[in-house]
């Protein structure tokens, strides 16, 4: 395992830039997550770090080598695709043993019969190995995916999304596994998906890209709480942050600058409203089971917040809106910290 | 399945036996040539020529002695004073008042049609291979034209470059050369093969070499040990394809060749020549023709229904 440090990298593609200016250090052994809507730049970064793709500026570092202008085969990465991971043609054991039989390693067999046995226990697949790997199902594919990454120790691990052509039941397995053997192993990984959950979960620092620029990176806590951007505010929480222009709920005191109010169900007091007064109107209670999504119109906005699932309101119910410390963002949509205390 | 017995799409039982039927029908008439062929191989000079035909006749390989041998005209007195017949074939020459000379021209010409259909047809696809690699991997300048220049070379029928071509070939010597003939067959194969397996290559995901490159390989060896594999299906359907037309190939191997170089194709209507019309030994030769391309394609079959559906079927 090895640290990797991105230093200033631009990546075009015909007249799109998608990679600008990029700065990321990832630190030994830790997990980070690049986190982004599609054409944010997340895979050609991951691919400019396996050297899939060569940057058209900057420098790249695994382990205090300078790999910029390296092939991929030396520069000693793992990548877990999307999908398509397997060989086709090759059995289980087969695809396990691949990467060591690889000319850059050529292990002796009985030395790879043993690490491709350790690391089919690990990602749970040793009962399977002599079969053909089409004859898997998605998530044993997937494992069998993650060993292969795993089977070379590798200075890091580059993963493309891959637990999203998963179904839910296991993509939320997987999740678990993946972060119980990136931490058995003490494994460096640079993961990139578009799914927050799997980014809050299994992430050390989380990286928000937004049309190839790094807008933040910090622990899940602070991009969750203290987002730089709007965009990053927006794209963390469930359900999505409330976007308000500043003035239409009485928020107190916003800081001279303030347009936007940014507020998620911690930052909202919605009581029934009382004395005739009200902010809003209830439209709509959305039954998730263990949650309540409540949708209220305001003025000629839509607010979603969580509520138990006891609430007392129902449709029609006038109600009335409380800030409580929301977020606030200029007209820039840059973050503007400080601001109320209530 | 019992679950698609009443399915909506599942055709019924009739449609499915009237479709046997049409399909058994064609197969049959399409089958009927071949049959005759087959059959007037085993009839002597003597049925084959008979009217009306012989459906029922017994059979008799002297269609392949004369096939295999030449053979000349002797007195009855000379033919009596040999030693008896060792074989079957002396034996029915004699009866005809011949004797074997030798081997006839058709062992070194079916060799020669072997040698030049199956050599080009590996080159076609070793170059085609490669070259649709090319254009399905890399960023080619002006690939769609030159893929459209390629095509092209097979938009006129070959015969129609048959005077250039021979008086080239006349020039640099590979005028009746089995080399000639299978730079000849490979330069009108390599188009299709081309066409056909950058169609198959487009369909391998490139995921998967560039999970082998990192995976420590280089780009020839992810080639080698990814691509290749799962290109079998069109490998084998394009082999085929070529393959077919280098052995039936008649126009350039009657112009080009004549001698030491000659194929099967132009060499079995001369047959007919030798010694009166012997149908019987023409169409041996012809049956003998039909086997290896048969064989081939009987060996790649399932590759060859894959291919024709041009791999638009994936598991």
């Amino acid at each position: 395992m090895a640290e990797v440090v991105i230093r200033g990298v631009d990546k075009a593609f015909k007249d799109t830039q998608a990679v600008s200016g990029l700065d990321l250090e990832i630190r030994d052994g830790e997990f980070v997550v690049l986190l982004g809507p599609t054409g944010a730049g997340k895979t050609t970064t991951l691919r400019l770090v396996a050297g899939l793709e060569k940057p058209d500026a900057g420098t790249i570092h695994i382990g205090g080598r300078d790999v910029t202008r390296l092939d991929p085969a030396s520069r000693d990465v793992a990548f877990v695709f999307q999908q398509y991971s397997l060989y086709p043609h090759l059995t289980v054991f087969e695809n396990l043993a691949f990467p060591l039989r690889s000319p850059a390693r050529r292990l002796p067999e009985d030395q790879i019969r043993r690490r491709v046995e350790d690391v089919a226990k690990l990602v749970r697949i040793h009962h399977k190995l002599e079969n053909k790997s089409t004859k898997l199902s998605g998530g044993e594919m997937q494992r069998v995916a993650i060993g292969r990454a795993l089977v070379r120790k590798p200075s890091i691990f580059l993963m493309d999304e891959p637990l999203s052509s998963l179904d839910a039941k296991l993509r939320g397995d997987l999740r678990l596994e993946l972060k119980r053997i990136q931490t058995e192993l003490g494994a460096t990984v640079l993961y990139v998906t578009h799914d927050q959950i799997e980014a809050m979960t299994m992430a050390d620092r989380i990286g928000i890209l937004a049309e190839g620029h790094l807008v933040q990176i910090g622990t899940p806590r602070e991009v969750y709480t203290e987002p730089a951007t709007l965009h990053v505010a927006a794209r963390l929480g469930q359900p999505a942050i409330n976007l308000l222009p500043v003035g239409l709920l009485p928020d107190g005191g916003a800081p001279a600058g303030a347009i936007t109010v940014g507020a998620r169900t911690e930052h909202l007091t919605i009581e029934r409203s009382a004395n005739g007064h009200a902010d809003g109107r209830v439209d709509w209670v959305e039954h998730l089971g263990d949650q309540n999504h409540l949708h209220v119109t305001l003025a000629d906005r839509k607010l979603i917040t969580l509520t138990d699932t006891d609430t007392p309101l129902r449709k029609g119910d006038p109600v009335t809106i409380r800030l409580r410390s929301p977020l606030f963002f200029d007209g820039e949509g840059n973050r503007i910290r400080g601001g109320v205390n209530t | 399945m019992s679950a698609s017995a009443h399915s909506v799409i599942e055709p019924s039982a009739t449609s499915k036996r009237v479709a046997g039927a049409i399909v058994i029908l064609y197969a049959v008439i399409t089958m009927i040539p071949l049959f005759w062929i087959i059959a007037t191989s085993f009839k002597t000079p003597p049925d084959s020529i008979a009217y009306p035909p012989k459906v029922v006749f017994t059979p008799s390989i002297e269609g392949y002695c004369n096939l295999f041998t030449t053979r000349t005209r002797q007195t009855a007195e000379y033919i009596q004073s040999l030693p008896p017949a060792t074989n079957f074939c002396d034996e029915t020459t004699r009866k005809r008042n011949m004797v074997i000379a030798g081997q006839s021209n058709f062992l070194p010409r079916f060799v020669n049609s072997l040698i030049i259909a199956f050599g080009s047809t590996f080159c076609a696809v070793f170059l085609g291979t490669l070259t649709a690699y090319g254009f399905s991997r890399f960023k080619v300048p002006l690939a769609d034209d030159l893929l459209f220049f390629i095509l092209s070379t097979r938009m006129m029928p070959p015969i129609a470059v048959a005077i250039p071509i021979y008086l080239m070939y006349r020039e640099l010597g590979l005028s009746d050369t089995a080399l000639g003939m299978i730079l000849l067959y490979t330069a009108v194969n390599v188009s299709l093969a081309v066409w056909l397996l950058k169609g198959f290559i487009d369909e391998i995901p490139r995921e998967y070499e560039e999970a082998a490159m990192i995976d420590g390989y280089s780009r020839l060896q992810s080639f080698w040990k990814v691509v290749l594999p799962q290109a079998t299906t069109g490998i084998a359907a394009t082999a085929i394809f070529c393959l077919i037309f280098a052995w039936n190939e008649y126009a350039f191997a009657a112009l080009l060749t004549s001698g030491t170089a000659q194929t099967a194709p132009p060499f079995i209507p001369t047959i007919i020549g030798e010694g009166g019309q012997d149908w019987p030994a023409v169409a041996a030769g012809t049956t003998i023709f039909l086997v290896p391309i048969l064989v081939f394609t009987i060996l790649l079959r399932k590759q060859l229904l894959r291919g024709i559906t041009f791999g638009a079927v994936r598991k």
